[in-house]
């Protein structure tokens, strides 16, 4: 498990490698003249962030649900 | 570190060791959450058709129109566990059916809300007593009746079996409120009274490769709430914490 993340988390650093012209492809979108790039990532962030947030009940849910005892 | 590796670090700081099983048992709320990704940033910036008086709302149909349909499957989730409270006398199934009309009653408010904000833009008026807004909002006060219906009883075997009958009357009542009575009259909603339904609006499907990822992506993202307050409620009522 530990080394199935560790090779993501290494490959998804290896990323940059690729990433050269990342500016040059940054200016053709998020600094493009309409600017929409800007709205479409708050509202990606804004997205992620309560889907984030249901998992992370959904965990704790699942951790009080382990620990509680039945009544009667 | 890149932009990308950061976030990735971070999640997985957060969550931890994930376990692998519980995510295989997770799929599908993994994709009503990929699938929700997709929709709201390819809603933003996959091509439209160029229509008069819409313009660029036209993608409001990617996010109001999937609040409805998940609406609809969760008051639909609510009646088979009225059906199932009525047959078995589970109360656990007393529990599934109220949360879920719960949370369906969420995505409805926020459905006419979206609706009133678009047609603000469209049609001049947030709400122009339009017949599909006001069996919409009718619909909605049905399942608030529900609701009271519920709190107004309280003995709780009785309250379970009288708003389960009531939930089963309910559903086909909405769905007609919806999709029926719209059509017999004149309407400026599409698909209503005449009016073409959204279908005809993009001849060349484009708009089909957003529109059903959203819906089949927040119909799961509902049913997920739906689950989440469920086993609250469940906690509170059956176990000591």
């Amino acid at each position: 498990m530990k080394k199935f993340f560790s090779t993501l988390i290494l490959l998804s650093l290896s990323l940059q490698i690729f990433a050269q012209d990342a500016s040059a492809s940054l200016e053709q979108s998020i600094y493009a003249s309409g600017k929409i790039y800007v709205v479409v990532a708050c509202a990606a962030i804004i997205l992620l962030g309560l889907i984030l947030f249901l998992f992370s009940i959904d965990r704790r849910l699942k951790k009080l649900e382990k620990y509680s005892d039945p009544k009667n | 570190m890149s932009w990308s590796s950061q976030f990735l670090y971070c999640y997985f700081l957060t969550f931890g060791a994930i376990n692998m099983n519980a995510m295989f048992k997770n799929w599908w709320k993994i994709l009503g959450a990929v699938l929700v990704m997709y929709a709201t940033v390819a809603g933003f910036l996959h091509s439209v058709p160029k229509l008069p008086i819409l313009h660029e709302s036209i993608r409001n149909l990617y996010f109001h129109v999937p609040m409805w349909f998940s609406m609809i499957i969760l008051f639909a989730v609510s009646v088979f566990h009225s059906i199932k409270y009525l047959t078995t006398n589970n109360a656990t199934h007393d529990l599934k059916a109220v949360e879920s009309v719960n949370v369906g009653v969420v995505f409805g408010i926020l459905g006419i809300v979206t609706g009133a904000v678009w047609a603000k833009f469209t049609w001049g008026q947030a709400w122009s007593f339009d017949v599909k807004q006001n069996f919409a909002a009718i619909a909605l006060l049905l399942y608030f009746a529900y609701l009271v219906l519920r709190n107004a009883i309280d003995e709780e075997q009785k309250r379970a079996k009288i708003s389960a009958i009531y939930n089963i009357f309910a559903f086909p009542m909405m769905v007609v409120l919806l999709f029926v009575l719209p059509r017999l009259s004149d309407s400026l909603h599409p698909g209503n009274g005449g009016n073409p339904g959204f279908n005809s609006y993009d001849l060349d499907s484009r708009m089909r490769m957003v529109f059903y990822p959203a819906c089949l992506g927040w119909i799961l993202i509902g049913y997920w709430i739906y689950t989440l307050k469920f086993r609250v409620r469940a906690l509170d009522k059956y176990t000591t914490l």
